[in-house]
């Protein structure tokens, strides 16, 4: 070898340290802080999934306007329970999907959602004198016993009407319905004319947090069923996180350990593309603003699968030009253009059933979908650039000199 | 280095046997007992409670009770401190808000350690859901196999894509089939896994029919049947490697799925996909190659009867 020469693979040597050591620092500093700029889902939180569906009821007319509304009146709720970065999200023409992510009491949240939480005050026949439409305010305090109980403002026009009804039915029962349940039948005691009055008959604290709560956003204006309702609580979240994790961990350790095992200095350049095609995916993820799931982690550890089978792929061919007697350089790049082909027909196949299902599936399959997805994409463009780029300077220096290096026992 | 020579293509009879009897058991299962469906498909509610160390299903039962729901299937999981299993996972029919709000309080009662903490897990399903999953999972399944018969087409040709396609329903029936036999239970993930096993199963027979279609033009006077032969065994190591990788990767999913409970669903995944990738390797080498092999055979004589 020429003096020239050597001093050029010297100088490859040098860049292919220097690029693998920056690339894979980079990318593992990247990743070890996913947390910061890549949203939880709700199975690795704890949280709430709820899809509702506005019904008929003959009263109401089911439009967007409606929903909207309805929306809004949702959104205030869920703001006053504290919860932050709360989902809400039409789907198709008459349904809403809420995501309300790290909730510590799911049961409290349910409660409050999709109650339409009609207020109405009847009277001894059974006429509606006044509803919650009236209303000005409304909040939770503690009654003469310390009993639980809700405090009700009306507006000026509420006022009125209810200094009215109190004097009409003085010593009468007037009934107070939350929807179709009676809450309580107080008989009125005096006329009340400063627009005050209680709910008494709740039957705890809780409870009337909630009513009060519902109260006070108002009533919604569709009648709105729970079709679907996922609640994960906080340990089930943080332990599924932990243990998905520490299983990707491990797969992988055992996948690069086979790999260096097998493949040898190309085992190694294909961990350093691998913890770069991680990185990578995490970056896209974190570019959509998508949210980390279950089905997703487990499309990603998926997708690593395939990221490997590229590596394998081109490997395997590389060693079969060796066979035929090429020079490393030679076989690298003729095992490349060779096995790309094959890559791309099987991915873009793979490409169909992800796609597909991201179009059909919704909810977790979909989350599934897009890993998959943006996962294969990400491991096409790091086998073709990066394995390729690392590989020839590889063989260029003096770092992969001899076909053993490859793997290849001749 | 030795080179691998195994002549795969004698061995399609016993193979075809194999899968055909395979597929015979699952299908008679299936039209017998049918699948095991899990809330997503049927609609329901699972509630699984974190009661404390010493409960006894009958304690249980007599909390469900009042409801009505004492006969329900009971499933009593986690690991308490005595080893035992401190949690609880109940399945029932549909639940409604307040149901379940009242159920959860009775058990909060009984239970007075519980807090809101302790209710690990509550899914509620309306059987609409379900079945708009079923109709989007067939749509899926349809959709993707259209899709691609097209485009193995526009890159091969036909006998090619129909040969894939039969390989990937057999390797579904076959995932299908064993659910549908040992009674696992299949929920929403369950259809993610088949489409990924479906995504995987071409992806193989992809790989080595490029390898046929190559070696096609280079087949100097080779016969057909040996071209199949040689591309096959030059991609074995790839074959073995990679779905080796993978199943590693799946089984670590599947131990670690295994020790936690919240995660039924994945645990189900994984053993699918494990099931899947090892039918997905086995049907590109021994369904699809030999069926394309068969079926250009049989275009080639009644195309060209000529000697070639």
């Amino acid at each position: 070898m020429s003096q020239r020469k050597k001093k050029q693979a010297g100088l490859q040597a040098l860049f292919f340290i220097i690029i693998s050591v920056l690339l894979v620092s980079a990318s593992i500093v990247f990743l070890l802080n996913w947390d910061d700029y890549l949203r939880k889902g709700l199975d690795l939180e704890g949280g709430i999934y709820v899809l509702l569906e506005a019904v008929d009821t003959g009263d109401a007319e089911i439009d967007y306007d409606a929903i909207q509304r309805a929306m809004t009146i949702i959104r205030q709720r869920v703001d006053e329970l504290g919860v932050v970065e709360p989902v809400l999200q039409r789907e198709g023409e008459r349904r809403i999907r809420i995501e309300l992510p790290g909730i510590d009491d799911p049961g409290q949240a349910m409660a409050v959602i999709g109650r339409t939480a009609m207020l109405t005050f009847l009277s001894p026949e059974g006429e509606v004198i006044l509803t919650g439409a009236n209303l000005k305010n409304a909040y939770f305090t503690r009654g003469e016993y310390n009993q639980p109980v809700v405090a009700l403002e009306f507006d000026a026009e509420g006022r009125e009407i209810f200094a009215r009804a109190t004097q009409e039915y003085l010593h009468q029962v007037i009934a107070i319905y939350l929807d179709e349940e009676l809450v309580s039948a107080p008989v009125v005691q005096a006329v009340i004319t400063d627009g005050n009055a209680i709910i008494t008959g709740i039957g705890s604290a809780e409870e009337a947090h909630s009513i009060a709560l519902m109260l006070r956003s108002g009533a919604l204006p569709v009648r709105l069923v729970e079709l679907e309702t996922r609640s994960v609580g906080p340990l089930l979240g943080e332990n599924a996180l932990r243990l998905a994790f520490s299983a990707g961990i491990v797969g992988l350790l055992l996948v690069a350990l086979f790999m260096l095992f097998y493949y040898r200095f190309a085992g190694l350049v294909s961990v350093i593309s691998l913890i770069v095609y991680l990185a990578v995916v995490f970056l896209v993820l974190a570019a959509l603003k998508a949210t980390l799931t279950l089905p997703g982690l487990a499309g990603l550890i998926l997708s690593i699968g395939m990221a490997v089978d590229a590596n394998v792929l081109i490997f395997e061919r590389v060693k079969e030009e060796l066979r035929l007697g090429k020079t490393i350089l030679t076989a690298i790049n003729t095992g490349f253009e060779l096995a790309l082909r094959a890559i791309l027909d099987a991915n873009i196949t793979t490409v169909i059933v992800a796609l597909v299902l991201f179009i059909v599936a919704s909810g977790p399959v979909r989350g599934f979908a897009v890993v998959l997805l943006i996962g294969i994409m990400a491991s096409f463009l790091t086998a073709i650039f990066l394995t390729r780029m690392l590989l020839r300077m590889a063989a260029r220096s003096r770092l992969l000199k001899k076909p053993a290096y490859l793997g290849y026992r001749g | 280095m030795k080179t691998i020579n195994i002549p795969f293509m004698k061995y399609r009879r016993a193979a075809f046997i194999f899968s055909g009897l395979l597929i015979l058991v699952g299908l008679i299962s299936l039209l017998s007992v049918g699948l095991n469906l899990g809330i997503d498909f049927t609609g329901g509610t699972i509630m699984h409670l974190r009661l404390g160390d010493d409960y006894s299903m009958d304690e249980v039962r007599e909390v469900l009770a009042p409801f009505g729901l004492e006969g329900v299937p009971l499933q009593r999981v986690g690991r308490g401190e005595d080893g035992m299993g401190n949690e609880i996972v109940i399945k029932t029919p549909e639940l409604d808000e307040t149901a379940r709000r009242e159920i959860i309080a009775a058990f909060r009662e009984r239970w007075p350690q519980m807090t809101g903490q302790d209710v690990l897990r509550i899914d509620n399903v309306g059987a609409v859901i379900g079945r708009e999953l079923t109709r989007e999972a067939f749509l899926a399944l349809v959709a993707a196999a259209l899709l691609m018969i097209l485009y193995i087409t526009l890159r091969f040709e036909f006998r090619f894509a129909l040969a894939a396609i039969v390989a990937l329903l057999h390797d579904a029936f076959v995932i299908i089939g064993i659910f549908s036999l040992f009674r696992l239970e299949v929920n929403s993930t369950f259809i993610a896994a088949v489409l990924t096993i479906i995504g995987y199963s071409i992806n193989d027979t992809i790989v080595i029919f490029d390898r046929i279609r190559e070696n096609l033009k280079y087949r100097g006077n080779r016969t057909v049947e040996e071209v199949v032969e040689n591309s096959i065994n030059a991609n074995l190591m790839r074959s073995i490697n990679t779905s080796l990788t993978t199943l590693v990767v799946l089984l670590v999913l599947f131990i670690a799925f295994n020790y936690f409970v919240g995660a039924m669903d994945l645990k189900m995944f994984a053993l699918a996909l494990l099931i899947g990738i090892v039918s997905g390797t086995y049907s590109s080498i021994f369904i699809a190659s030999p069926l394309w092999l068969l079926w250009r055979k049989a275009g080639l004589k009644k195309k060209a009867p000529a000697p070639s």
